[in-house]
């Protein structure tokens, strides 16, 4: 890959240095983590891009997963051959903006390009993942999404419930998942894919619950993790221990892997990303819809507001004024009203504006498909507190794992919830120290 | 006097060597040398600020609970399959080695596993025992077996060591069946006629004489446990759960990769490499002198 895309810059600089000044278009690399219809949806905005004007050309490449492409970007970087446009997933939002010369905030690069840009036009739920804690957008949201409750229609029909009034609360959702154990679906009554963004990062944000100090890690890595010590955290884990035993809750593995379980007709409820939309689309043959996710009444506050997934894209420091400047020009060309509409309807990610929301809205999408709705409802239900901004830890895909792993040990019973939690905060926490102290601020 | 009649000067022996020295410098030497540098080093992902600690990342790693269990996990998952693929191994080569109908046929579907890459065998075997989509495991369920290597450390440690052993076999089943083929018959033969049972035929004469093979696939086996698995535990556990089947590899992998820690990633790879070293200098020193050649 990296001699490819040398190999590529080498004849780039070549053809640069061959033709006219004047004809001179300036490329900008793309690199992306998007395949399929989502590929082409990337390869189809640089055309439309190319062909609006003559003096940029953005050329996307593809670099394989998320992960994957993040090391492509650190790599490349070290190598002094980043390329201008990185897209990375909201995992590596605080390893990206701690890399100070590393990346350039697109704010800044908006500002020296004399770009139209106005923070307030997009949306605040998604933005602010990508935000400092002053507000200064550091990254542009590029495909968006959030967690929600799928479910069986045909399974809540069996099982004696309305399949028009999903449950709103998690101990309806018990009680509904009981059912449906009941009516045959004994292996799997409620689960969830990506289990940390289910059970601890939506979960605090939804319930309005802090997972640690400095607004979760926004305003500074000196965070401290303490959603140890919350009790609507240890009374939702030992529920999730607790059913576990009959498997009125059944653990599905820390990614997606497990989400062909709905699909399957397996699980009945499952809460994943709102981009699992074209995999439910495409292969569960059954009556199914989505609802938001849901939550404990008995805290206050909630139902607060959700956090996003997916990814957005970073630009690299070290570049000529006039690359930044194209990158500015393709950045205006994405947030456009009519594009963002069309992106938002025909692939289902989230539209970044709150013009292309409104516009969607106002054409009546939404009747015949509410269910692509539903993620924009719950990150906009309530204005966005300290503890539903988001949040923002370094080295957080390995604290991921070191979570998933408590929960493991929890839900099989190694480890008492209380402990389990203790241990996820404690040893989240030495991770913290550790970037704390190669972050530069 | 006798040397100078092969080679004038230091020139002509350097000039021949060096494409095989430039391949080990730069292939082995210069990356290990780096991953020494590394592991004395506290880096962002980016390396826009680097700190030398010193031996910091290794006290981090042996104050490491995790580290200890990974080691602990090392251990039983490479003894496990060890024993497993060269046992089994060994047992199918002297079956194919027989004058059997169709004994081609057997022998090349044999070595077909090897073929497959370890990422490839282990999405094969999570395809049989996934707890929701896998037919076998769908059968042991049946059977009232609640197989789940999902939350169940053993089973899943159980899965990725099944999976790890089926890949090896082939290659060991190949270095078997040829140290068989060149045991010679007539020995064999001597022995029939003082009338030795096979299984006494096997362990007095062809198992000491196939010593040679055995050790040689003993180190190529202790390797490959140690390093070339992880693509395989990445497929079908990712290290889980809680840990169960992280091995040492697999968290210089984790660690490194997805962690971007690349101070404790590379401290571990040193630490992996002279527990290797040291392994394979003790197979040499002790094992090697019951080996008959």
């Amino acid at each position: 890959m990296t001699i490819k895309s040398r190999i590529l810059m080498s004849v780039a600089a070549f053809a640069l240095a061959g033709t006219a000044p004047a004809l001179a278009q300036t490329e900008i690399q793309w690199w992306h983590a998007l395949t399929g219809a989502n590929n082409d949806v990337v390869v189809k905005l640089a055309e439309d891009f190319n062909a609006s004007q003559k003096d940029y050309k953005v050329v996307p490449v593809y670099k394989g997963s998320y992960p994957d492409t993040l090391n492509a970007g650190i790599a490349a970087f070290r190598a002094g051959q980043a390329p201008h446009i990185l897209q990375v997933f909201e995992v590596g939002t605080g390893t990206m903006m701690s890399a100070k010369g590393a990346i350039k905030p697109v704010h800044e690069v908006m500002k020296e390009a004399g770009e139209k840009f106005d923070p307030n036009a997009y949306l605040p739920a998604i933005t602010g993942y990508y935000s400092t804690a002053k507000g200064d957008m550091l990254s542009m949201p590029f495909n968006s999404s959030s967690m929600v409750m799928w479910y069986n229609k045909d399974a809540f029909k069996k099982a004696g419930l309305d399949p028009a009034k999903p449950p709103k609360t998690w101990p309806e959702t018990f009680e509904a998942a009981k059912k449906l154990k009941a009516a045959g679906y004994d292996k799997c009554g409620v689960s969830n894919a990506w289990a940390t963004w289910a059970n601890i990062e939506q979960f605090g944000a939804w319930h309005n619950v802090a997972l640690s100090t400095k607004v979760n890690g926004m305003a500074g890595f000196d965070a401290v993790l303490n959603f140890n010590k919350s009790p609507a955290f240890l009374k939702h884990w030992t529920n999730l221990v607790e059913l576990q035993k009959d498997k009125t809750y059944d653990y599905s593995g820390r990614t997606n892997n497990g989400e062909g379980r709905f699909t399957s007709g397996e699980c009945p409820i499952f809460l994943t990303s709102s981009g699992f939309f074209g995999n439910v689309k495409a292969n569960a043959k059954f009556d199914w819809g989505n609802a938001p996710m849901p939550y404990y009444p008995d805290v206050q506050g909630a139902p607060q507001n959700s956090i996003i997934g997916g990814a957005s894209l970073w630009v690299m420091g070290g570049k000529k004024a006039d690359e930044y400047k194209g990158v500015a020009k393709f950045f205006t060309f994405l947030s456009d009203v009519d594009r963002q509409v069309k992106l938002h309807t025909e692939s289902g990610y989230l539209p970044i504006t709150k013009a292309a929301y409104e516009k969607v809205k106002a054409s009546g999408f939404y009747k015949d498909k509410p269910y692509l709705e539903t993620p924009i409802l719950e990150l906009t239900n309530k204005t966005p507190t300290d503890n539903s901004k988001g949040l923002r830890y370094g080295s957080l895909v390995q604290i991921r794992d070191i979570w998933s792993e408590e929960l493991e040990a929890a839900l099989n019973g190694q480890k008492s919830p209380q402990a389990a939690l203790d241990a996820a905060a404690e040893r989240g926490n030495q991770m913290l120290r550790q970037f704390e102290r190669t972050a530069q601020r | 006097m006798q040397k100078n009649a092969y080679f004038q000067g230091l020139t002509i022996p350097f000039l021949l060597l060096l494409p095989q020295l430039a391949i080990t410098v730069v292939f082995f030497y210069w990356p290990a040398s780096q991953a020494v540098w590394q592991s004395f080093l506290l880096e962002d992902a980016f390396g826009t600020s680097t700190e030398f600690v010193w031996f910091e990342n290794y006290q981090t790693l042996f104050a490491d609970p995790g580290y200890l269990k990974a080691f602990i996990n090392t251990v039983i998952f490479s003894t496990f399959v060890c024993v497993f693929s060269l046992s089994i191994a060994l047992l199918f080569a002297v079956m194919a080695d027989r004058q059997i109908r169709g004994a081609e046929v057997y022998k090349t579907l044999l070595i077909w596993p090897y073929a497959v890459a370890p990422a490839i065998a282990g999405v094969l075997w999570i395809f049989m025992f996934d707890p929701s989509l896998g037919m076998l495991a769908r059968g042991l369920q049946s059977l009232g077996i609640p197989w789940n290597p999902r939350l169940n450390g053993n089973h899943a440690m159980l899965l990725v060591i099944l999976a790890a052993t089926w890949k090896q076999i082939s290659y060991n089943f190949l270095f078997f069946l040829a140290g068989l083929q060149s045991i010679p018959k007539s020995v064999i033969e001597a022995a029939v006629i003082d009338g030795a049972r096979p299984m006494r035929r096997f362990w007095t004469i062809v198992f000491p004489l196939l010593s040679p093979t055995t050790f040689f696939l003993l180190v190529v086996n202790m390797v490959y446990v140690f390093f070339d698995t992880f693509g395989i535990i990445d497929t079908v556990t990712g290290g889980g759960p809680s840990g169960a089947t992280e091995t040492l590899v697999y968290k210089v992998f984790s660690d490194g990769k997805g962690g971007s820690n690349l101070g404790g990633s590379a401290a571990q790879s040193v630490v992996l490499l002279i527990m290797v070293i040291a392994m394979t200098a003790i197979q040499f020193r002790f094992i090697e002198r019951k080996v008959s050649y």
